[in-house]
């Protein structure tokens, strides 16, 4: 299994030469595409022999926004309380009508992934895009290169907001029929905007704001695990 | 003559051979489909919203809930993909246990489909004949995790526990004699293995039950042979995996190609299909019952022999024995920390595929050190194949579309997450 992946690490790396972000992540190989670049690089990766990833398992988007966040500060906790150091500006937290305020951060907010599989060369590649505008994310549609992708950018948008250019029937999947916002954004509340019930006055259903009150019973901690010093640690807690 | 025009037709989201909550809508010329288009989402929990919000070790239950026919395959994806980002050993012991569990799985997944494929079709008798089966798989399940479909039995680094060595029994009542109740219970003196080994010794035959009802069978073949059919070329564009991929031709399993556990230690065979359409589809999952059972039976002879622990010492991750918490501080920090924070995970990502009863079962989790994932993606089989019931349905009869949703073996738990 490794010796593919090297060899496949190697043969991308000569092909693309001037992307200088393939890379050996945990399990597979990782290559980072532009989304100008993504349907040529995407279609030779499909046809070239040497590599023939004729399918694609997955897509899916990311929000990175709040990448490496901590929502809790040890120092703050040991000299207050347990609820007093919980930072009330994270995901689990939100409630309806709060806004978030997302970290500044370089790096672009979003990000279309693709898992590759060869099955001649028994390998899979993931294939990276991040969008260049985090306000509106357009990454161009594969559904041309594998058919299957049709779904999975329908999902990606339904959820993330995340616009596949050339995708011809770019509707919402899996969220409500009149769903408003988009709910694995980072930015939207874990408990959700609205709730349903039916209202016998009415006689059918109505939507009004939630009520219920978000909770979070553990917080999100980072530690500095010195097991894993191998370079790749994380920030340690901010406080 | 007045102008015949389409029609749309709405099948479901309440109807019973729609698997779930599947709102179908139909373009029919005739009681020809024209365009199917699905609607799915109607059971969309948000799995991987809310394991965004809960430390990695809780969130194993709600894997369950996907594909709740095959309920520990999922879990296997999710500790899998924890333990590339971990790095941590998993016991021989709980390896063999954990690829028993994945082939009583497959066959207790494959009996529902069976039974659900067959009534959908008209083989009313298929479903009784299947749930029997699955009613002596589901008290394993029992046996070993107390809950006979919810399991969350694995574990990051192992499963919860060892195999037990009593079976629940069954006891006299209103309703069941004393020699009907003993009669039962004569699998059952023993421990787990010997019920299951009784099963197995059994369970071929009772395979030949079922094809002596359909594979031969007239109406059977009318309503499956030459439906759906999927050219091989097809169905990889369309990112079919599992029996679909099979059915089609195409010798490709996980278990084989990139064996995962002791996959590569135990001897089982792939079927494949040749002409892609239902009927194929249905000899591939048949006989797919058939290896499973031998590899449990491999397993069980292993297990016999091999005893040891079924969970990682890395108490980081996994919890420590009760009694060392009672003389030892260090273990009871261990504890305390792992049921309040949970572990962190090194920064990372990882796909960890397991070969589901259904296809290709995938996690992609984003790690960012914290003791939460970042972004947790499930890679359903059944979203793929879903996808594709407009190409596969088009220009077939409106009874068809039933048996591609069979053959397709949908469940929604999965396709919306």
């Amino acid at each position: 299994m490794n010796q593919s992946l090297q060899t496949l690490l190697d043969k991308l790396s000569a092909k693309y030469a001037d992307n200088n972000t393939i890379s050996l992540s945990v399990d597979l190989v990782e290559m980072h595409v532009k989304p100008e670049d993504l349907i040529e690089v995407a279609t030779q990766l499909r046809d070239d022999p040497e590599f023939a990833f004729v399918q694609m398992s997955d897509l899916c988007g990311v929000d990175y926004a709040t990448f490496g966040e901590a929502e809790w500060s040890t120092a703050t906790t040991s000299q207050a309380s347990f609820s007093r150091a919980v930072d009330s500006n994270s995901i689990g937290r939100l409630s309806f009508g709060s806004g978030m305020e997302l970290p500044d951060s370089s790096r672009p907010r979003f990000a279309s992934v693709m898992h590759l599989l060869s099955l001649d060369h028994n390998v899979r590649l993931r294939l990276v895009c991040p969008a260049a505008d985090d306000e509106m994310p357009v990454v161009p549609s594969v559904t041309n290169i594998w058919a299957c992708a049709d779904w999975y950018e329908r999902e990606s948008f339904d959820l993330f907001g995340i616009l596949y250019d050339g995708h011809n029937d770019l509707r919402r999947i899996l969220t409500d029929y009149g769903f408003v916002g988009h709910p694995f954004r980072k930015d939207f509340p874990l408990i959700g905007n609205v709730e349903m019930r039916f209202d016998p006055v009415k006689g059918r259903v109505v939507y009004e704001p939630v009520t219920i009150e978000p909770r979070v019973l553990v917080p999100r901690v980072i530690r500095d695990d010195s097991r894993y010093d191998n370079g790749a640690v994380p920030e340690s807690d901010n406080a | 003559m007045p102008e015949i025009r389409n029609y749309t037709l709405n099948f479901g989201p309440q109807h019973p051979a729609a698997h779930g909550v599947l709102r179908l809508v139909l373009e029919m010329d005739g009681e020809v489909v024209e365009r199917a288009d699905p609607h799915i989402g109607l059971l969309h929990r948000g799995t991987e919203k809310l394991a965004e919000s809960k430390p990695y070790n809780q969130t194993i239950g709600y894997m369950d809930r996907l594909d709740y026919v095959s309920t520990m395959v999922n879990e296997h994806g999710y500790v899998l993909a924890i333990e590339k980002l971990l790095g941590v050993e998993v016991p021989e012991r709980a390896q063999y246990i954990r690829v028993m569990f994945d082939e009583i799985t497959r066959i207790l997944n494959h009996l529902m489909w069976l039974g659900a494929h067959g009534l959908d079709v008209g083989a009313m008798s298929m479903f009784l004949y299947c749930f029997r089966e699955r009613e002596d798989l589901m008290d394993c399940y029992e046996a070993v995790s107390g809950a006979r479909l919810h399991a969350t039995y694995y574990r990051p680094g192992g499963v919860s526990r060892d195999l037990p060595d009593t079976m629940p029994q069954y006891e006299e009542s209103r309703w069941r004699s004393k020699a009907n109740a003993s009669k039962l219970n004569e699998a059952r003196d023993g421990s787990m293995l010997d019920f299951l080994e009784d099963f197995c010794n059994r369970f071929p035959a009772l395979i030949d039950e079922y094809e002596t009802l359909l594979t031969d069978n007239r109406i059977w073949k009318q309503r499956t042979v030459g439906i759906g059919v999927v050219t091989p070329e097809r169905a990889l564009q369309l990112g079919f995996t599992g029996a679909m991929l099979r059915g089609s031709g195409i010798e490709w399993d996980l278990r084989k190609k990139q064996p995962y556990e002791v996959y590569d230690k135990v001897d089982f065979d792939i079927p494949v299909g040749t002409n892609g359409d239902c009927y194929d589809r249905y000899l591939v999952r048949v006989e797919e019952m058939r290896q499973s059972n031998r590899i449990v039976e491999q397993c069980i002879e292993w297990l016999r022999v091999n005893p040891g622990p079924v969970l990682t010492e890395d108490h980081k991750v996994s919890p420590p024995r009760r009694a060392d918490m009672k003389g030892d501080m260090e273990a009871l920090i261990h504890h305390f920390k792992l049921f309040t924070e949970g572990f962190c995970l090194p920064v990372g990502e990882a796909y960890a595929a397991v070969e589901h009863p259904k296809g290709e079962f995938g996690c992609y989790l984003i790690s960012d050190g914290a003791n939460k994932p970042y972004r947790l993606k499930v890679r359903a089989p059944g979203f793929a194949h879903m996808a594709a019931m407009d190409e596969m349905a088009r220009g077939h009869m409106l009874s068809d579309v039933v048996a591609i949703i069979g053959t397709q073996d949908i469940v929604f738990g999965e396709v919306d997450r």
